[in-house]
Formats: structure tokens, sequence, C-alpha cells
């Protein structure tokens, strides 16, 4: 059955890309790249409990790996996605280490300070990294290139998080979330998954913010990865659902679509209507359906599959 | 989501002693001589150190607004920054209209309180048995008030008069600013007036008790969630002040309080997340501190203000997790 | 004599666990009542039931009115005190600040109250600054009831007031419970495990079981009842 829906997803996506317009394709790989980033902060936070409104910072150092590697040494900027998810998974390990020692409302605000300084970096760095202007590849790519390769990324992170859950490494990840106590006493070399989470998560979101750097042009700025980016990112999971990869396609939607649908909207039109909307929508989700979507999603499963069970053409 | 609420802090307390130790005492009383002895030493010294006590002013404000919100409910309110950014928005409508500076100060101080009860009244309360849900909910009211705040006024600065005038003072030498000292002496005022209010006035008490009890405060009478209303509509006055504070350096912009909340996160995490005092003390060390090394360490140029300060978090969290005057919590397995 | 507490058929749960099951019981105004009863037999829910600290169904009735689903802090202002299980001591706060909230509910005549916990527990004024946490057992259990009575109430639940307590100072904390009923007019329902003691002390007593009260009536009958002896009293 999951199966068939990913299949069916995956045709989705496909058909598509030959018919959205540049414009909307744009919009497209906005959804993929949040897909790829929430879907890395949904392992750390949701299936492994430790919180991080960090993801931000992850993105930029992703970004500007790409940046960098195309504009000093003239990489394929393919190329440089690999290199962006290698170097975003040794400091996404660097970052899992005093983790470790932190837990709840003390991880999130060290998570948070690691968002807000990143971005400064470039600034104070400025003739290595661009500094306020930023930093550009040698090349830039067209929407087409970019459509395919996100929503490939996206459909390569999918899998690899799905084979990853679900074996051994899912459990213990879920045992870390539930009971730490408990887990560390049955066995589970807490430390090991807890940076590995961290680890995987941040690769994600390294390779999500080398996406964004080639979708905006090519340019790797400071302002695209300030705080707002790491709180969409954590609102996108939370509204999915943490902890279900399903409703990570979702959270992506919501974050990626929401702001440009309600441009669109006669009153709402300017930049900053957008997140008077956005912040209202997050905050009534969270009121109405505090688990997320997944939540919603999971109270109506059971009645699904008997729904489906009672049609007498299928066996 | 069981596992959940326990992954994210939801600990019962059960600390007795208070955090005043020695060792913290005598360790902020050096600093102080320190701090003394640079200022009668070197000018520049002096002019930073008056400088940074007053920018930790602000940052101890914003702190103590955090920690009034943290001990009662245990949550941290990333949107405490917006909120008093919006304030302060606020203030400055009030000078269009036609109030003075202080008028609108004091006008707004308790809008400030009803927005705060107003917010826990009606968004936090529906959701204060998950807390990843109230996260996750100031977290959008951050951008809702963001994007609120631009639309009505726009993204441009904005300046309101000064409120302590530009005059500077000259001592020894030293060149003093007057509105340094009154941010000081304002900021100071408040947490004075709040530390008032918990320790001789009933509401003082009861909010105490709800923070530190929940169940047996209910037993005598108090009127828990009420006094976590309060709590926050208390948070949002101090965060008004502090908003109120920031305005003369860094001008009136949607964005100007968000560097402050980081300032204010690692200023409450130095004092201690739960110690009312630690937040002020934490706040005017920080300030200080990063005003030194910003002088006197070549590199700490003003764009690593903000790592630096997510350093001093990080530090103080391995290594003494519950700040300077914080209380070693006991965790229920 | 009315009956200043009754109940009937009040059920209660903590979650899917049922915990009483149908507890019918009165206590007179002016009375000391006993509830006695095995661990998890339900007498600490009953006490929680009747303050509204659990959710319960059923009658609950004081001073001939209902007490509609209303929360611990309403019972309070009716005139309801519960020292609950772990005393709801303020540890971290002083002795002097846990009786002044023990008089939250209060309006005034504050200083009389204060006169006359002093009088009750003239130790107290000595230790006023001293933080309640670090008093001995004994101790919290007196500043618990102090603080009780600082509210005034009319009805004092109490539950298992002799835990953890040495032999000498359950008689001292029973014998001020019973001054402050005979001098005070203060109703007085309490849960013990010490069943010697709290019969003594109490003019009726119920025994619960599974949730149920199954026997009640005054204590001199229930101290020579055949089960009672064997199950409570040890003899």
């Amino acid at each position: 059955m999951k199966f068939a829906a990913a299949g069916f997803a995956a045709a989705v996506v496909v058909l598509l890309g030959f018919l959205l317009d540049g414009y909307h394709q744009g919009l497209a790989v906005y959804v993929a790249i949040y897909f790829i980033a929430i879907l890395g902060l949904d392992i750390v936070t949701g299936y492994t409990g430790q919180i991080s409104i960090g993801h931000g910072g992850f993105m930029a150092i992703g970004g500007y790996t790409t940046a960098m590697l195309s504009h000093y040494e003239h990489w394929n900027l393919l190329l440089t996605l690999p290199a962006s998810l290698a170097v975003t998974f040794l400091v996404g390990v660097l970052v899992g280490i005093p983790a470790l020692r932190l837990s709840g409302v003390y991880l999130a605000l060290v998570t948070f300070g690691f968002a807000v300084s990143i971005p400064q970096l470039p600034l104070k760095f400025s003739k290595l990294l661009g500094g306020s202007n930023g930093l550009h590849t040698a090349h830039s790519v067209t929407h087409l290139w970019l459509y395919v390769v996100s929503w490939s990324c996206a459909g390569v992170a999918l899998l690899l998080a799905w084979l990853l859950l679900r074996g051994r490494t899912g459990r213990a990840f879920r045992a870390v979330r539930d009971s730490e106590v408990a887990a560390a006493s049955s066995g589970v070399a807490l430390p090991i998954y807890k940076t590995l989470a961290f680890g995987v998560s941040g690769a994600l979101a390294g390779v999500a913010g080398s996406l964004l750097v080639l979708a905006t042009n090519g340019f790797a700025q400071p302002s695209e990865f300030g705080v707002l980016l790491s709180l969409q990112i954590l609102i996108g999971a939370a509204v999915a659902g943490l902890g279900s990869l399903w409703g990570v396609i979702l959270g992506a939607l919501f974050v990626g679509l929401l702001p440009s649908v309600s441009a669109s909207f006669p009153v709402i039109g300017s930049a900053h209507g957008q997140d008077v909307v956005f912040g209202l929508a997050v905050i009534v989700i969270m009121l109405v359906l505090p688990n997320g979507v997944a939540g919603l999603l999971r109270r109506f499963e059971p009645s699904f599959k008997t729904a489906i069970k009672r049609d007498p053409n299928t066996s | 989501m069981v596992g959940f609420a326990e992954r994210l802090g939801m600990k019962r307390k059960s600390a007795v002693g208070t955090g005043f130790s020695l060792p913290v005492i005598a360790l902020i009383a050096a600093a102080a001589i320190f701090l003394v002895i640079g200022s009668l030493a070197s000018n520049i010294f002096a002019q930073q150190t008056v400088a940074g006590l007053a920018q930790g002013a602000i940052f101890g404000s914003l702190a103590l607004a955090l920690v009034l919100i943290y001990r009662a409910t245990e949550v941290i309110n990333f949107a405490q920054g917006e909120m008093a950014m919006a304030t302060t928005y606020i203030a400055y409508q009030l000078t269009l209209w036609g109030l003075s500076y202080w008028l609108a100060f004091f006008v707004t101080l308790p809008i400030a309180f009803v927005l705060g009860a107003l917010v826990q009244v009606t968004l936090i309360r529906p959701v204060q048995s998950s807390i990843i849900a109230v996260v996750i909910v100031t977290v959008g009211l951050f951008i809702l008030i963001d994007g609120v705040v631009t639309w009505i006024w726009g993204a441009d600065l904005k300046f309101m008069k000064a409120p302590f005038g530009n005059t500077v003072y000259h001592a020894g030498g030293v060149a003093f600013s007057r509105q340094d000292i009154g941010v000081l002496a304002v900021s100071i005022l408040s947490a004075v007036v709040l530390w008032l209010l918990f320790k001789f006035t009933k509401v003082g008490l009861g909010m105490r008790a709800a923070a530190l009890r929940p169940a047996a405060a209910s037993l005598v009478g108090v009127r828990v969630n009420w006094m976590l209303a309060v709590g926050w509509g208390l948070a949002a006055t101090l965060g008004a002040v502090s908003g109120l504070m920031t305005e003369p350096t860094q001008f009136l912009q949607p964005t100007m309080m968000q560097a402050i909340l980081l300032y204010a996160f690692a200023a409450a995490v130095l004092g201690g997340l739960e110690s009312p005092a630690g937040a002020v003390v934490g706040g005017l060390a920080l300030g200080v501190f990063l005003n030194l090394i910003g002088q006197y360490v070549g590199i700490a140029t003003p764009e690593l203000r903000l790592p630096i300060a997510f350093l001093v978090l990080l530090l103080v969290l391995l290594v003494k997790p519950t700040g300077l005057f914080g209380r070693k919590q006991v965790r229920r397995v | 004599m009315t009956a200043l507490l009754e109940l009937d058929g009040v059920t209660a749960r903590y979650g899917p666990v049922q915990a009483l099951h149908g507890v019918s019981l009165a206590v007179e105004d002016g009375q000391i009542a006993a509830v006695l009863g095995a661990n998890g037999a339900g007498k600490t829910t009953t006490l929680r039931a009747i303050s509204g600290t659990v959710r319960r169904e059923g009658d609950v009735r004081f001073a001939g009115k209902r007490l509609a689903g209303v929360g611990p802090d309403a019972a309070a202002r009716r005139g309801i005190a519960h020292v609950p299980e772990g005393r709801g001591t303020f540890a971290e706060l002083t002795v002097w600040e846990n009786l002044r909230l023990g008089a939250y509910t209060r309006r005034s005549g504050l200083k009389e109250d204060f006169a006359r916990v002093r009088e009750y527990f003239p130790w107290l004024e000595e230790r006023r600054a001293q933080q309640a946490g670090t008093l001995s057992g004994g101790e919290q259990q007196m500043l618990a009831l102090a603080r009780a009575f600082m509210q005034r109430p009319r009805l004092l639940l109490l539950d298992e007031p002799s835990l953890g307590l040495a032999p000498l100072l359950v008689t001292e904390i029973f014998r001020i419970i019973r001054e402050l009923n005979e001098h005070e007019g203060l109703t007085v329902l309490v849960v013990e495990q010490n069943a010697h003691i709290a019969l003594q002390a109490a003019q009726s007593a119920f025994v619960l079981e599974v949730g149920r009260v199954a026997l009640s009536g005054p204590s001199e009958e229930l101290q020579r009842h055949e089960s009672v002896r064997r199950s409570y009293l040890g003899y």
C-alpha cells in the first residue's frame, strides 16, 4: 500500500516536471528543498527526540560549501552536493557531541544560538565568504535542472531515511526519544545514535542548503539563512507531525507554498502579509492539531484500512 | 508522545536550598573588583564597562521576562523579543498621536501586560499540555508579530525622541552618556519593582507558589491558571521595558530585538534559568563581557558578538548547566 | 446535627483505572470521621474527589450545596482545607510564607489567625524565616496543619497525617487535631493507615475496600467489629 502511494507520488512529480512552467517549477524546487530539510529535522527531533532549532545553520554551511567549491575551485555543481553532504554530516556529528549533554529546552536554546551565529561568520570573514553581498557560484542552472536534481535528491533522501528508520537504527532512535534511561539500560549505545542522528540530519539540511543557493541564482548570502529559515523548518516538521515520514511532504508543501499562495490574495498581497498569514496558520494548526497533520492521519488510518478491506473487489 | 514531554524537560522540581552559593558570590565580588580597578586604570575600560552595563541591563530585562515564564511553565517563549518589539512600536504610535515619551512609556506598560496575559489565555493555555506545541505556537507568534508590525508600520527605520537626551557627562576624563545611565537605572528599577511584587504581595506569593507547586497551590486556593496569565503579562511588561530601552541605540525596526533575544537567552542561562536575580546579573555580566572582549581582543569584531554569546551559552550549559544561581534539579526517572 | 459533608455514589478514575466504585458517606458537622482501608482501597482518592483534585462523578454535597465539578482552588474558597499526601508544603518557601499561603483565601483577620496558630504551635514563631523543607517530618506535618488552620476552613481533609512519624509525634498530632475539633469546631475527615489512633480520635469511621464503603458506623462499634479487629487492629 505504501509503495503504491510512493510510486504514485513519484509519477506525479515526474508529470509535473513536464507540465509546470518555469515559475511554478521554481516553487516546486522550494518545496523539494524544504522537504529534504524537514526530513532531516524530523530524524533528529521527531524520531530521536532531540529538539533542534538550528537547521538553518546546517543549510548555511552546505550552501556556502557549494558556493565556495564552485567559486574558487570551479567544481561541477552536481558534485558539490555530495561534498556538501559530507561536510555537513561532519558538522552535524560535531554539534551532536555537546548535544549529548543537553536536552529539552537547553538543547533548543543552543541550537537556536547555532542558527543565529552561523550567518554571522560570512560577515566576519567577508574576504573569504563574500560578506553581506554573498558569494556566488561560477555557473548558474536552469529551472528544469533544479527541478530534476532537487526532486531526485528528495527521492533519494526519502529512500535513505526510510531504510535507516525501519531498521535497527530507527528502533534505536525511537528508543532514545521515548526513554533515554530505558534505552541506555537495554544496551543502546546512546552517544553513537544521538550523534548519528545529528549527523544525518545535518547532512540532509546541508544538501537542502546547497540546493537553496543554486535556486537563488547561485548566490550564498547570510540573509537567506537567517533565523526565519530555521523557524520555518521547525514549523514544517511540527505541522507535518513529528515522527512520521508521510507528513513531511505536507509540511514541505505548507512551508513552501503558503507564502506564495497567500501573496496572490488581494488584501494580503504584500510580502509581509504573507508572514501574517503564515504565523496565523501555524498557530491555528497547532491549536487544532497539536500532533500535526500526521497525528490526524494516524487517527483516520484504521478506518481507512477497513474501508479498503470492505470493498469486495480488492482482496 | 508521552516520551516527548519527558525528553523536552518536564521534570518535577525537588530542589531545596537557595542558589546563592559562596563560590558564586565570591566570583561576582572578584569580577566587580576587577571592573572597578580596570575602570580606574583606564578611561576606555571605564567607558566600555558602563556602556556594557547599560546594554547588559537590556539583556537582563528580557532575560528576566524569559525566566519568569520559564519558572512558571518550563517553557521558553521564543516570541518574547518580538512581543517586546511590538509593544515598543505601540509606544511609538502613541508618541505620534501626541503623547510625550514618558507618558507613552507608562501607558504602554499596562497595554503590554494585557497583551501578554491575553496571549497566554488564548494561545498558550489550549496547548499547554504539550511542550512542543507551545514552542511551535511561540515560534508562529514570532513570525506573526513580525508580519503584523511590518504590515502596519513598514520595515524602514523609525526613531523615537531620545528619552534621556544626548548629554554626555565627563568625570575624570571618562565620558558617560546620560542615556546609558538612564537605561541602566530604568532596567534595574523595573527588576527591583518586580522583586518587591514577588516578595511582599499576596499575588506575588501566589505566583511563586503556583510556579513551584501548582497542585499544592491549587489546594490553598490559588487560581493557578490566572497566575500563569499574570506571569505572562508581567513578562510582556518587562519585555516592553527592554524594547523601549533598546530603541535609542538600535532604532525602531522589526528586527531590532532578534539579536537581543539570543543575548537574553545566554544571560538567562548564565544566571540560571530559574533565577530572576541570575537573569539580571547574567545580563549585566554578558553586556560587560562582550564590550570588553570587543575592545581588547583584536579578532572579536562586532560581527562576532552573536557567535561569542552563543559560545558563552554553550560553555555554561556544558560546564555548569544550572548557571550561576541555579539549583541542582533532581530528575525523577 | 446536620451532615456537613455528604458523598453519594461517587466514582473516580485515573485514566483507564477506576479507583472509586461508588462511595457514599456522610460526615456530621463538628465530628471527626476516619477513613480506613488497605493500600489501594481508594482512601486518598476519596479525599481527592471531595476537594476536586481528581475528576469524579456522583454527588458531593458540602453544607447542603452540591460541589459540581469544582477544582481544588474553588473547594478551598468554599471552606474545605485539604492536606494531601506529602503534606503539600512549599519546601522552597519559608514557614511564614507557607502560613501566609494557607490564608490565601482570607481577606481579613490575618493578625488574629496568626495569633491563634501561635497558640497551637508556639514553636512556629521562632522558625518563621526558616525554609520549610529543612523542617523535620513531624514539624512539617504540624506546619501543614497550621497552614490548613490558617484557612479557617469548615472541613479539614487529612491524608495520612501519621505517615513517617514516630509514635510520640503521632499522638501529639492527633492531640492537636482533637483540640482543633473541640475548640474551633473544625470538622475533620482523616484518612489513616494507623487504625488504632484514628479510631480513638474519631467519633465515626468508614472502612473502604476496593473503592467502596464496606463498613461504617460509630468508631467504638468498629473497634469491636470482628473483621476490623483482625484486618486493621491486629488482634
